[in-house]
């Protein structure tokens, strides 16, 4: 097998000629904005170096006008319990992290099971999509997103009309994951979606961002982006994907079955049990916004929970 | 001044020991190295300095009791005292810099919250304390001092829960300064208390007993 660099997988110049698929941003900005030394006020955790002139966005906002997170917060805070709970020492524990050569299997109840390296992955249309990710714990970033849509995927392998959920799962390898000798969580790393969630077009598997590759910090070289559910739904560095008849539970519902379930939809009006969800603080700026119900995608998702009681179904 | 300096040592320590965390705070805000979710990493560290200050505080009557070290009687005033300036920094934080003095955010905060509701609950206990943490109070209170004063056990459990309840999943590190704030409160139970003494008496007296068996040893030895 030959080795495939990160930086190989998605090409910058391809996303640029996609079309846009979200309502309200308009049309693509004529040329691609160029990001040099946008981070935040020199923080001193930044554990990694990269060239910032490789770093391309064709917009500076969402389609309501937040603007971007810089790629440094981005890069700098994650929650990625595999390697630590410590979110600003993700990028410095990850740093090393081997993300190629890299498989993911599909698998379960398809027609065309089929396992996808890295080639295969980036010969998906690569789209720019501009998402909100709002945290489970209360803060939430915009992030230009490098990806493709979930249900590309899932036609190709062609689920059978047994198939009602989609299980996700990520790399299991605590050589390379301290967090996973921990016996606290049941790892490996499960999420799951119904296959109508799935199959919406705002699901992405994301291979980048900022026009560039995934750091292993964001879940390289594949995750999951579900803008509308908690960020703790968008599994990071998958290794296997089943389609199945059960509902699959999470590592998050087999943790706190009574705080984390299976939809996890965004949801102002819900609380978790143990703190509000009705506002949330956004990085980079100071005091706290109100979340929007299904993170301000409503238009786009509120169908799938039509009949829902979403108090009962959190 | 040396002489001073060197009586003083322990008393020295804690207020630097105290102002520390307050320093870098100050310093990391002013030096944009408080992440990238400043206001959450000041709440942390503030709290966590003040469960710390808690801790130690209740930390000063068994050590007394058990190592009978008179000396770190004073400080207990003093770190309960830092342990609330802590707290009151930790309140501000939230109620200011977090919801913007936001009453009707804030009212669903903290009753939503129940975690911000004990949090709230330790520190509306140890404003009273705090305000009546001088001699002249302490006279003028006479024995109610006392028990009022014992209300710092109750705000400890608390600050224990309100930790216990904000983390997502993951409660040991909340748990080891629940046990030892618990272990810290039960040598105060009078039973064990009066074992512990027991213990330290009959301790004291073996040891005593058996220098003095040791000593004609050492004589004898010199002598050969």
């Amino acid at each position: 097998m030959t080795e495939i660099k990160s930086s190989e997988i998605t090409p910058e110049h391809i996303y640029f000629s996609r079309r846009r698929f979200m309502k309200g941003i308009g049309t693509l900005a004529a040329g691609s904005l160029v990001l040099s030394g946008c981070g935040l006020g020199g923080s001193s955790s930044g554990g990694i170096e990269i060239d910032e002139s490789e770093l391309k966005v064709s917009v500076t906002a969402d389609e309501r006008g937040a603007a971007l997170n810089s790629f440094e917060s981005i890069t700098n805070f994650n929650n990625f319990y595999e390697f630590t709970a410590d979110k600003e020492r993700v990028a410095k524990m990850a740093k090393d992290f081997v993300t190629s050569p890299w498989t993911v299997q599909v698998g379960g109840l398809v027609n065309n099971p089929k396992t996808y390296d890295l080639d295969d992955l980036a010969r998906f249309s690569q789209q720019e999509r501009v998402y909100r990710l709002r945290c489970v714990e209360g803060w939430s970033m915009v992030i230009p997103w490098l990806g493709f849509p979930l249900h590309e995927l899932l036609k190709e392998v062609e689920p059978t009309s047994k198939a009602k959920y989609v299980r996700f799962e990520t790399v299991y390898d605590p050589e390379q994951l301290p967090g996973q000798r921990s016996d606290w969580y049941t790892w490996p790393y499960v999420e799951g979606l119904r296959m109508d969630e799935a199959m919406n077009d705002l699901a992405i598997l994301a291979t980048g961002l900022y026009g560039t590759g995934l750091l292993p910090q964001n879940g390289a070289p594949v995750r999951l982006v579900v803008p509308w559910k908690y960020g703790f739904k968008s599994i990071k560095s998958i290794v296997k994907i089943d389609l199945v008849e059960e509902m699959p539970i999470s590592l998050w519902m087999a943790a706190a079955p009574y705080e984390y379930g299976f939809y996890a939809n965004v949801n102002p009006e819900v609380p978790h049990p143990r703190w509000s969800q009705a506002t949330e603080r956004r990085i980079g700026d100071p005091g706290r916004r109100a979340t929007l119900p299904f993170n301000g995608y409503a238009e786009q998702v509120a169908y799938l929970y039509e009949d829902m009681d979403l108090r009962v179904y959190y | 001044m040396w002489i001073k300096l060197k009586k003083n040592w322990l008393k020295i320590a804690t207020h630097v020991g105290s102002l520390a965390p307050l320093a870098v705070l100050i310093w990391d805000f002013y030096h944009n190295q408080l992440t990238f979710n400043p206001i959450q990493e000041a709440t942390f560290r503030t709290g966590k300095t003040a469960l710390v200050l808690l801790v130690l505080m209740l930390a000063v009557t068994p050590v007394n009791t058990i190592f009978s070290w008179r000396q770190v009687v004073p400080l207990r005033k003093w770190l309960g005292l830092y342990a609330f300036m802590y707290a009151t920094i930790h309140f501000l934080i939230f109620v200011w810099l977090d919801y913007g003095l936001n009453l009707q955010l804030l009212q669903e905060a903290i009753f939503e919250k129940r975690y911000a509701l004990v949090g709230f609950g330790a520190f509306l206990i140890l404003l009273p304390l705090a305000l009546t943490s001088t001699k002249g109070w302490m006279r003028r209170l006479g024995k109610t001092w006392k028990r009022l004063h014992r209300l710092v056990y109750l705000a400890a459990l608390l600050v224990v829960i309100h930790f216990v309840w904000l983390v997502k999943s993951d409660i040991r590190e909340p748990l080891i300064y629940g046990a030892i704030v618990g272990l810290l409160l039960l040598v105060r139970v009078p039973v064990i208390r009066k074992k512990i003494s027991k213990l330290r008496s009959r301790m004291k007296r073996k040891r005593s007993e058996r220098s003095r068996q040791e000593k004609p040893d050492l004589v004898m030895a010199a002598q050969k």
